[in-house]
């Protein structure tokens, strides 16, 4: 599968392995790590922003894709829909069905209120499905949630919300153990003890898993629960735009059947935006992570309603991206392959850097590598490093990677690659949404009656993300914003439904000289592959 | 130019190049997808494949994220298909072997014919999964299910009108929930915070200066 310079290369990398794999290399100072993300992250592209012109962040920097699309039209005129008949009438409207939005769910259906999930594909499809590597919570004796907020708040660079991430820590165990309790499966030694490992940045082992289908078996879980308490899931159906009643308060959205095109209308006493996050903008070129639907459908309907967006310009690029073979590029390497022994490589067999740096580092990190200091291997794509997996079973012994990593195993065996003889080539990948909308402790944005939970949500992190603590925020603010929203909707009486604020913002958009012929939510992305006949018609 | 391969995508002719994966072929040939694609990452099981290569009798399933084209590939995608899915109550359940008589009673009815494990997209052997779960050994049948992405195609193929994933999926929840041992430090930890044990120390930490968290966050230790 390999060609000969990556096999030259690959000598290199198997002769300094028993070397290697005993080494422990030194972690970065904290000035040594700010002046790399300087130079090398991108994040810190300035080129690459724009200035929001319009709405609640106006003169705020976002990624150029996001501003195209938070500027953009309507796809609807609101003039044209009517609202007086509406199709679907409910107390919780959760949009999205992924993690956050099936736990938000089933709490709301918990506490008794009436709850529907409408989600663009299938219940399911989603980013919480992808996630491999685990979940964290401080629940073994050595750790505790102070331990926990201080890796959180440190690695995310001193700017999560100290109430949010209060939450996210404190409420960490009790989640496991309400997905335990569900039937979750976690890795676990004979007398039940977790088995948990080191994330990027992680000061404890905290990070529980199921195997490298850790965010697999938490979604067909919830998604199992969600069809057990018989909540009315509309799959195919996006949410267009929010609808507002009088009093400018959250009260249901437009919809769009994504093969009819029908239009609906759902009126509810609290909506939750659960729409997940934003690969499929493709910011900087950058491959993606994530699933077909991570389009920032919620940041654009919660923006436009009035709701506020907090670090838009801040997002993750997974370190290990696959960069071989050309048919999985940009497809996750969890880091759990190196939480369990992998180290990173370059092209004369160096270890370069400490494996398990945050993952703004390590990318700022590979970056350099193959940029500045040469040392890349180059493929089809672009450029990668090895990530030298043989070493995990030089370590812990064979049969390790098949019991511990089986995705992984599988998924570059189907192109001829044994990760367990073999390394694997990586690049970063963009992987995940730092920022989003703006909530507080009950999950509420600032539009009254609009909650938000998962990686729609801006806040939680700060700059930067550790392993497993996206899983578990999807857990815990899905969970809170059912709750909250259930409560809510007790007390709500629903006024005249309205579309003005969509006409307004247009309003604004032209006044600000920005209107383009652009249309959101982008909803899905469109790909061509190269086909020449294609590219031109490619909006 | 690239090499290229001819494919038939619901019998039609397309020309692809063929280092394409199954879906990138489709996006290629101008199907912007709904349906049959979800995470592109082997994960979801949304584009479950059937193929044949033309002059082979051989009826192959992958998964099209995961696949890539080869010359004279017949290919049919099969997005959606109705599994039978029980519902229940996981409090009220238990993990007996009657409660697969009583929510899937047709996995009795299996008649040995191994199609389900052929079909698998992921490699796994779903009739012996089966076997575990008609026998109650539901730790076994959680085990040998593990990777199974929901895709479908097994039950497509079963001639017992089998659903395999649900059943699969009532295995593991019994397993997780009931069988497997319960984790004493978790349950221990999460009465502690109930109880308000580290309240005073996380609010103390939220009001300290950024300054003062630096100090302790680059100072901090680091399990080996």
């Amino acid at each position: 599968m390999y060609n000969d310079k990556m096999l030259e290369s690959m000598k290199r990398v198997a002769e300094k392995r028993a070397a290697n794999a005993a080494l422990e290399p030194r972690r970065m100072t904290a000035d040594e790590k700010d002046a790399l993300l300087a130079k090398f992250h991108p994040d810190y592209k300035r080129e690459e922003f724009a200035t929001l012109s319009v709405g609640k962040n106006k003169g705020d920097k976002v990624p150029r894709e996001l501003r195209a699309l938070l500027e953009a039209e309507s796809r609807i005129d609101p003039e044209k829909i009517d609202l007086s008949h509406p199709d679907y009438e409910t107390d919780v409207l959760v949009i999205g069905g992924g993690g956050a939005g099936a736990s938000a769910a089933i709490e709301a259906n918990a506490a008794g209120a009436k709850v529907m999930i409408v989600t663009k594909l299938r219940i399911g499809d989603a980013n919480t499905m992808m996630a491999e590597g685990g979940i964290q919570a401080a629940d073994k004796p050595n750790d505790s949630p102070a331990i926990h907020y201080l890796d959180a708040f440190g690695g995310g660079h001193f700017a999560a919300k100290p109430e949010l991430l209060y939450k996210l820590v404190s409420e960490a165990p009790e989640a496991i153990l309400w997905l335990n309790e569900l039937g979750v499966e976690f890795d676990k030694a004979p007398d039940g003890t977790m088995i948990t490992t080191h994330g990027g940045g992680t000061s404890r082992k905290r990070m529980h898993a199921a195997k490298d289908y850790s965010g697999a078996e938490i979604m067909r879980t919830l998604r199992d629960e969600v069809f057990n308490r018989e909540i009315p899931v509309v799959d195919f159906t996006a949410a267009i735009e929010l609808i507002l009643d009088e009093n400018g308060r959250c009260a249901g959205a437009v919809l769009m059947n994504m093969e009819t095109r029908e239009l609906l209308v759902a009126k509810a006493k609290t909506v939750i935006l659960a729409t997940g996050g934003a690969g499929r903008l493709h910011y900087q070129g950058f491959p993606t992570s994530n699933h077909y639907g991570a389009t920032a459908d919620g940041l654009v309907l919660g923006y436009r309603a009035g709701a506020k967006l907090l670090y838009a310009d801040t997002l993750q690029y997974h370190p290990t991206g696959a960069a071989y073979p050309e048919q999985i590029f940009g497809a996750l390497v969890t880091e759990k392959v190196r939480s369990i022994g992998a180290k990173l490589v370059n092209a004369d067999g160096e270890v370069f850097m400490h494996p398990l740096e945050t993952r703004d580092v390590a990318a700022a990190s590979i970056i350099r590598e193959c940029t500045e200091r040469a040392k890349g291997i180059a493929t089809s794509d672009g450029v990668g490093v090895w990530l030298d997996t043989p070493m995990i079973e030089l370590k812990n012994g064979e049969g390790t990677i098949e019991k511990r990593i089986p995705a992984m195993l599988r998924m570059f065996g189907k192109y001829g690659i044994d990760i367990r003889k073999e390394p694997i080539l990586v690049y970063p990948t963009l992987h995940y949404q730092n920022g989003g909308l703006d909530i507080d402790t009950d999950c509420m944005t600032g539009v009254e009656n609009l909650f938000a939970a998962g990686e729609v949500v801006g806040g939680i992190h700060g700059r930067n993300r550790l392993m497993g603590n996206s899983l578990l925020d999807v857990i815990v603010f899905g969970r809170d914003a059912g709750r909250a929203a259930a409560a809510k909707s007790q007390s709500v009486t629903v006024g005249t439904l309205t579309l003005s604020h969509v006409a307004r913002f247009a309003a604004e958009v032209k006044a600000a000289g920005v209107a383009s012929d652009a249309v959101s939510p982008k909803l899905l992305p469109t790909y061509t592959h190269g086909n020449p006949k294609l590219e031109d018609k490619n909006r | 130019m690239e090499n290229m391969v001819n494919i038939f995508l619901y019998g039609k002719k397309y020309e692809v190049p063929s280092n394409l994966t199954i879906m990138g072929a489709m996006e290629y040939a101008g199907y912007q997808l709904v349906r049959g694609c979800g995470c592109r990452n082997g994960f979801c099981g949304a584009c479950a494949t059937i193929y044949r290569i033309k002059g082979d009798n051989e009826l192959k399933v992958c998964l099209a994220c995961q696949t890539k084209v080869e010359n004279d590939m017949y290919i049919a995608t099969l997005p959606f298909f109705p599994l039978v899915k029980q519902v229940y109550d996981m409090e009220k359940i238990r993990p007996t072997e009657q409660i697969m008589m009583q929510l899937y009673p047709e996995i009795y009815s299996c008649i040995g014919c191994n199609a389900c494990t052929k079909a698998c997209t992921q490699g796994l052997n779903v009739m012996q999964y089966i076997a575990y779960a008609q026998r109650g050994e539901f730790e076994k049948c959680a085990e040998e299910s593990f990777d199974c992405v929901m895709c479908g195609v097994c039950s497509s193929r079963c001639p017992a009108g089998i659903s395999h994933p649900q059943v699969a999926l009532l295995a593991r929840r019994l397993n997780g929930k009931y069988l497997a041992p319960k984790s004493e430090h978790l349950e221990n930890r999460v009465r502690e915070i109930r109880d308000g044990d580290f309240k005073e120390l996380l609010e103390g930490l939220m009001q300290k200066p950024i300054s003062e968290m630096k100090e302790l966050y680059n100072n901090r230790e680091i399990e080996a």
